[in-house]
């Protein structure tokens, strides 16, 4: 590997490649619950030609290369199961340009979601793009890689569906733009009118390419923003409510949330849908809309809206939230993660009580975080536990909750949202044959000597 | 180690190394190192894993511990509980290396120059006030304050440039000010800050011990970084002295328009000393006095304040010039943050962070495109 270490010395610079054992112990893991995998050396590439050599030496060598951005994923998608080079893209920030009637941003692929929601405020105040909870460190081109979802999801679908088209460095080292960017100088379609070619990448976690830039997309970003919590103590209900609520097509966004603390919250099911306008008079109208739509629930006793004070409305409509990362310390342990299968939404009553009851078995403080999906075609819903990193036995009981649920996603016909390697696996041997031979025929082509994000996505 | 049982909560979410508004990576040691290793998040899961034997001593693991500024942006950024302690956690784990025995030479030699010497420079106790030879600045002997420079201030050749603008503008402003001279210790900050906790205490009881003894009550400090110490250290160990950056004692004559003033012309910027902005929450008193003079025209950096990127000379790297060399050293990057708002003068308030912008103009060959100046001496400029 020293000569390995070496040659990617004089790609990236000797400062920029480490082959120490506190690089080793930092990047064989991440915040979650995944087991450990050293890498043989971690590289920061600063440009596309810097990734494109890095690929090329690893392709031939056959030495694996996985991708990462801020390796938050919890799911351990960053984690090198299989060694080899850890190619840290962060040092590939910049954003590029920002088509303002177009509404896209062109950003390198270590681009951070805050960088972009930062230099938009101050460049562009009236374009936003589809941010996520996650913490604002977490990589646009990882995100959209892991199909995420943000503030704009409930209208426009998955994070992944909000993009222009990318440029990507497959596994022989070649350049590959997919999208407009394929004929163009310009980044206005994905794929359509012609073949869509980004799902040979998104959803596959570098383990057919590395997205070195992106094209994303923006959206009109209102003056007024505000929240609204409707609560129902009867989770059979939870999708009606969400039927109406997006029937009136008039939410930015749809989260619902469940958790046991503080006791005023316990057994309710929040549905806090967001509105934006750019005059009080827009917000009003949207706000008497979806009470109107939601007057039946209260008429029935079936829910009522909450009121939120001030502080906690502040808290409700920061992007990203804090208080998301902040699960983590309710142990006081440093612990979070989450098991979020993809679901139609109807199935929210079974996944609620089936939150309630590994929480109870395993003694854990959980958390129900849903978002809604696409005007309602699907949620994400995430079984999450907080848990305490150095108690032993609170980390295995929090890991069997999660295998709990990862098996009851498959009984119940749900598609796991990034999953972690053994649901990837559970998913393959649940796939339709043909399904997963197509897969192995993108990956044996794409990929043929397997460098790229060894032991994610292994159908070969 | 102290903190020990806090470590683990930390989840890497990495809120901590960015500025308030996301826009960009604000720890000067990830900055300049890149690795998530050098971050504040991979130095907490670090020195778990060193004090779990996970990870062993080694250069590196040193370089990662002692690469960090002190300059409280994680304390400022991080969204948890034990946000407050983020510095204080880094430097206790400083102290549990002291007391291994295994330091970096660079640290070592530091430690040992205070100790024998009595500053860093290894510089004659009797040089120390050599600054102010044909200054108005007189030895003290009683008078309101102590003017206390530090030893960079007392020592460094562009650093006495400041301590001698700052000690005669005090005087012209009517201040009954003097130094202790070769009578002056190191103050401890950069000591306490890299973990010799012993020495430390030494050096503060000496302090405490002199000043009580010349029955001083009030001290303005050059040296963002004494006023510190003295300020938030010194009290717990029985000092009972009044403590203010000389910024803070000249703004209200200057806002009132006490000092008559030329008009100078010039686009400035101000950058924020740590240990007066984030370490001490002081951000107006430097720009009131900057504001006092008629035709400067001050232009924020995008990060200033609570969110100013650190010059990189905090935490004892002034001296151990760990996190320098290379056009990502903190204070390369701010720089090139200043030159992005036109200014033609940074204005400074701390000597270190006067001659780490100074050395990175020079480096970049920037000497003709702006100038480093301390509040001070752009103040004296404007006396007419």
């Amino acid at each position: 590997m020293n000569d390995i270490v070496r040659s990617l010395a004089e790609i990236v610079g000797e400062q920029y490649v480490s082959d120490q054992n506190e690089e080793a112990f930092f990047y064989s893991r991440d915040p979650g619950l995944m087991p450990d995998h050293k890498p043989d050396c971690v590289v920061l590439p600063e440009t596309t030609k810097e990734v494109q050599a890095i690929v090329s030496l690893a392709n031939r060598e056959k030495i694996p290369v996985v991708p990462m951005g801020a390796g938050l994923s919890l799911t351990g998608l960053a984690i090198p199961l299989k060694g080899g080079i850890v190619v840290d893209m962060k040092r590939m920030n910049k954003i590029i340009s920002v088509n303002e009637k177009s509404r896209y941003a062109l950003v390198e692929g270590g681009t951070s979601q805050g960088a972009l929601k930062s230099y938009l405020i101050r460049h562009h105040p009236r374009l936003r793009h589809s941010l996520p909870d996650a913490p604002p460190a977490a990589t646009i081109a990882a995100n959209v890689m892991i199909h995420g979802q943000g503030r704009l999801s409930q209208q426009y679908g998955f994070n992944s569906d909000m993009i222009n088209g990318f440029e990507v460095v497959l596994p022989s080292g070649e350049l590959c733009p997919i999208g407009s960017a394929a004929m163009t100088s310009e980044w206005y379609s994905r794929g359509a009118p012609f073949p869509d070619l980004s799902g040979l990448f998104l959803g596959w976690f570098g383990s057919t390419g590395i997205i070195t830039k992106l094209a994303v997309k923006l959206y009109p970003n209102k003056k007024l923003r505000d929240v609204e919590i409707f609560v129902i103590d009867n989770e059979e209900t939870v999708p009606d409510v969400v039927f109406e609520i997006t029937h009136t097509e008039l939410a930015e966004d749809i989260l619902i949330f469940t958790q046991p603390m503080p006791a005023v919250f316990k057994d309710n099911h929040h549905v806090s849908f967001y509105i934006t306008g750019d005059t009080e008079e827009e917000l009003e109208f949207k706000r008497k809309m979806i009470w109107r739509a939601l007057d039946p629930f209260i008429k029935s006793k079936d829910g009522g809206f909450m009121s939120i004070p001030p502080g906690v409305k502040g808290s409700l409509t920061e992007m990203p939230q804090t208080s998301a990362a902040r699960i983590a310390d309710i142990k006081k342990g440093g612990g979070f993660e989450y098991s979020g299968p993809v679901v139609p939404v109807e199935w929210y009553p079974q996944c609620a009580r089936k939150l309630s009851e590994l929480a109870k078995k395993y003694n854990l403080a959980y958390s129900g975080m849903i978002r809604i999906v696409a005007g309602g075609h699907c949620m994400m819903y995430a079984f999450a536990f907080a848990f305490n990193r150095a108690d032993v036995d609170m980390v295995e009981r929090t890991k069997k909750a999660l295998e709990e649920v990862s098996n009851f996603v498959l009984e119940l016909g749900g598609m796991y949202w990034k999953p972690n390697v053994d649901e990837q696996n559970m998913a393959i041997e649940r796939m339709h044959p043909n399904t997963r031979n197509l897969m192995k025929m993108i990956k044996s082509n794409l990929d043929p000597n397997g460098i790229m994000n060894p032991g994610n996505w292994e159908v070969l | 180690m102290n903190y020990e049982e806090i470590i683990h909560r930390c989840f890497r979410c990495g809120y901590c190394k960015l500025t308030g508004d996301y826009d960009d990576f604000n720890c000067p040691a990830y900055r300049k190192f890149a690795f998530d290793t050098y971050a504040p998040g991979g130095r907490m899961w670090l020195i778990r894993a060193w004090l779990n034997g996970e990870i062993q001593t080694s250069a590196r693991f040193q370089e990662i511990l002692f690469s960090c500024a002190t300059c409280s942006n994680c304390v400022e950024h991080c969204v948890f509980p034990f946000s407050d302690d983020l510095v204080n956690i880094f430097i206790a784990a400083r102290e549990e290396m002291v007391n291994t025995g295994i330091l970096p030479p660079k640290v070592r030699d530091y430690f040992k120059n205070i100790s024998t010497n009595g500053n860093p420079y290894k510089e004659p106790a009797a040089r120390r006030g050599a600054w102010s030879e044909g200054t108005v600045v007189e030895s003290y002997d009683g008078q309101e304050y102590l003017f206390y420079i530090g030893d960079v201030g007392s020592y460094d050749d562009r650093a006495k440039k400041i301590a001698r603008a700052v000690g005669e503008l005090l005087v012209k402003a009517g201040f009954s000010i003097g130094i202790l001279a070769e009578r002056e210790n190191s103050d401890g900050n950069e000591v306490r800050a890299l973990g010799e906790r012993g020495l430390f205490e030494y050096l503060a009881d000496m302090n405490i011990e002199l000043f009580k003894n010349l029955g001083i009550k009030k001290i303005i400090t050059l040296d963002p970084h004494a006023f510190n110490v003295f300020r938030n250290d010194y009290p717990s160990r029985g000092a009972e002295f009044e403590v203010f950056h000389y910024t803070q004692v000249l703004a209200p004559l200057l806002e009132a328009g006490t000092l008559p003033l030329k008009k100078f012309e010039a686009n400035v910027t101000y950058h924020d000393p740590c240990y007066l902005g984030r370490h001490n929450d002081e951000y107006d008193a430097p720009r009131t006095i900057l504001r006092a003079v008629e035709g400067l025209r001050i232009i924020e950096m995008h990060q200033s304040k609570e969110n100013a990127f650190c010059c990189g000379g905090g935490g004892g790297n002034f001296f151990t010039d760990i996190l320098g060399g290379g056009k990502d050293s903190p204070n390369r990057v701010r720089v090139r943050q200043a030159l992005d708002t036109g200014a033609e003068v940074v204005a400074v308030a701390c000597p270190q962070c006067a001659v780490m912008l100074d050395d990175a103009v020079k480096m970049a060959n920037l000497d003709d495109q702006v100038e480093i100046l301390d509040v001070g001496e752009l103040i004296l400029r404007a006396l007419s």
